[in-house]
């Protein structure tokens, strides 16, 4: 898999094509399981993981039936790639940054659609994802749980009647299942709103999350809403308090853009024609200045404030804003000051404005 | 009683183990909840958040000597034991399930509220998952006969391992 090709692109989960894809990113469903007849990564020696790594590979690989489901698998040896094209590979969520940094024999298996990765040997011997753009789990769990299948004919995996599959951490025993919807929510930052969301949704033993996932920071005010409890529930029960909630928090957005535009609208657009001003001629530029005033300029377009820019170019200049992505499309290993450079240059030059009907690159 | 780390009066009384030697700590909520999560490493959220659920749900009713040999408890397949479990937050193998399930389901019960699994079976295999889970210590044993030059046992565990794989793939 050749990467500079890839970073050129943007996976189609990132299109912006899907239901609700104003406000909703992207719809992604994960999926923990492990051999039976192996130790839990934390246990594994190296030997372990090898074997493991190399009977996944074959079985993830080689799957029957993978081009019924309209994937075409390309396996990735992680701890042979070096450095940069590990982020990249974070950064354009193929895998989780856990996987990137950690060490021992492990690997993943992605489709060129980039719709879907197999994680082998993160946190649990596989990690099976699925990603599509706007909200549509439904199609995401048919497609997972068509591909868990497929998997598991050939595969025995730790599972019991009581626990259900057995995980290397017990917040994901049961069904093993993260559902995710990633939301963009800038309005609701601007009116201060957005702490009182995430309260409600603790309340309902719902997560929140930022762009990268675990641990990452709300940057470019975008929220990964998932679910906390894997056991108890059956899938489609988790599935349904995920994409129950949705709709809510795409009103309340909705709810408060309409509210800054009916209160504040010289404000608002200021805000929005300063954003895009910035970007259109800064020459040098941070990655967090870029994710902050990038919200700003979707809002804008959203809202039909900025014209000559489509939503798939601003869900790409995300990504391809970020530190490995700039080095992978300009060929360079560039240090922070000149990626700052590069990323000023590279937000120039697609800001220019859209021919109407864009393509996809 | 006051917090042995402030002023405030400690309502968090936690039995803690050092090197192997029980230590009672009274704590008011909040060095409670310092004490508990871990001062560095936010890499990943749910350790410290398995820490603290464990670390509290083991001070509650368990003296010092209960958790001693609580902890002192190994799985007979892949040897954690129930220490190393509640320090790394991580368990070793999936018959730690069974090995320390009493000891899990209060902690399910915390985190999920629940402890019977709802939802999707294994299509094809679900039968002899543990049995493959046996696996795992008769190969570490076969490993073990082959460096002590047990060569006899070593063969009757390789016919033992050969005889549950062979029965995996029968059965496809």
């Amino acid at each position: 898999m050749n990467f500079e090709d890839l970073a050129k692109t943007s996976g189609k989960w990132l299109r912006g094509s899907g239901p609700e894809s104003d406000i909703v990113i992207s719809s992604r469903i994960r999926l923990a399981r492990n051999l039976a007849d192996f130790p839990f990564i934390a246990r594994a020696t190296d030997s372990d993981k090898a074997e493991i790594e190399s009977i996944l590979r074959e079985r993830v690989e080689g799957l029957q039936g993978a081009g019924k489901l309209g994937i075409a698998p390309t396996y990735l040896d992680v701890n042979q790639l070096d450095e940069v094209d590990r982020q990249f590979l974070v950064e354009r969520q193929l895998i989780s940054r856990e996987h990137a940094e950690s060490e021992g024999a492990r690997a993943v298996v992605i489709d060129q659609g980039e719709q879907f990765s197999v994680m082998i040997n993160e946190e649990d011997h596989l990690r099976i994802q699925v990603m599509y753009s706007g909200l549509d789990l439904n199609v995401a769990w048919n497609q997972i749980n068509a591909l868990d299948d497929l998997i598991e004919e050939k595969t025995t995996f730790a599972y019991n009647d009581r626990f259900g599959y057995l995980t290397a951490c017990p917040t994901n025993v049961g069904t093993g299942v993260r559902i995710s919807v990633m939301l963009h929510l800038p309005a609701l930052v601007i009116t201060r709103q957005i702490e009182k969301v995430f309260r409600s949704l603790q309340k309902i033993n719902l997560a929140v999350r930022g762009f990268y996932g675990e641990g990452s920071q709300a940057t470019g005010d975008f929220y990964q809403i998932s679910n906390q409890i894997t056991l108890g529930k059956s899938e489609e029960e988790v599935t349904k308090d995920v994409s129950d909630v949705v709709p809510v928090l795409i009103d309340y957005e909705r709810q408060a853009r309409d509210f800054l535009i009916r209160e504040s609208q010289e404000t608002l657009h200021d805000r929005i024609s300063r954003a895009f001003g910035i970007l259109q001629s800064a020459k040098t530029i941070s990655s967090e200045e870029t994710m902050h005033l990038l919200s700003s300029v979707r809002m804008g377009v959203n809202l039909g404030l900025i014209e000559n820019v489509q939503i798939p170019t601003v869900n790409m200049l995300f990504i391809h804003t970020q530190p490995a992505h700039l080095q992978k499309l300009t060929g360079m290993e560039l240090d922070p000051s000149d990626r700052n450079i590069e990323r000023a240059s590279y937000l120039r030059r697609h800001l220019a404005g859209d021919p109407p009907a864009a393509d996809q690159n | 009683m006051k917090c042995q780390k402030c002023e405030k009066p400690a309502t968090f009384h936690i039995t803690d183990l050092i090197d192997g030697e029980p230590k009672e700590l009274h704590l008011c909520e909040q060095c409670a909840h310092s004490f508990l999560a871990p001062a560095h490493d936010d890499s990943s959220e749910v350790m410290p958040a398995m820490a603290g659920l464990l670390a509290q749900h083991l001070a509650v009713g368990e003296t010092a000597e209960e958790l001693a040999r609580l902890d002192q408890r190994a799985c007979p397949v892949c040897g954690i034991t129930f220490l190393e479990f509640r320090k790394q937050g991580r368990l070793g193998c999936p018959h730690d399930y069974v090995c320390f399930q009493k000891e899990l389901d209060p902690l399910l019960v915390n985190i999920h509220g629940e402890t019977q699994h709802v939802g999707k079976v294994p299509k094809f295999c679900s039968v002899d998952a543990e049995q493959r889970t046996q696996l795992i210590r008769l190969r570490r044993e076969m490993k073990e006969a082959v460096a002590d030059e047990a060569y006899e046992r070593a063969s009757e565990l390789r016919d033992q391992i050969r005889g549950i794989e062979c029965d995996q793939q029968s059965e496809d």
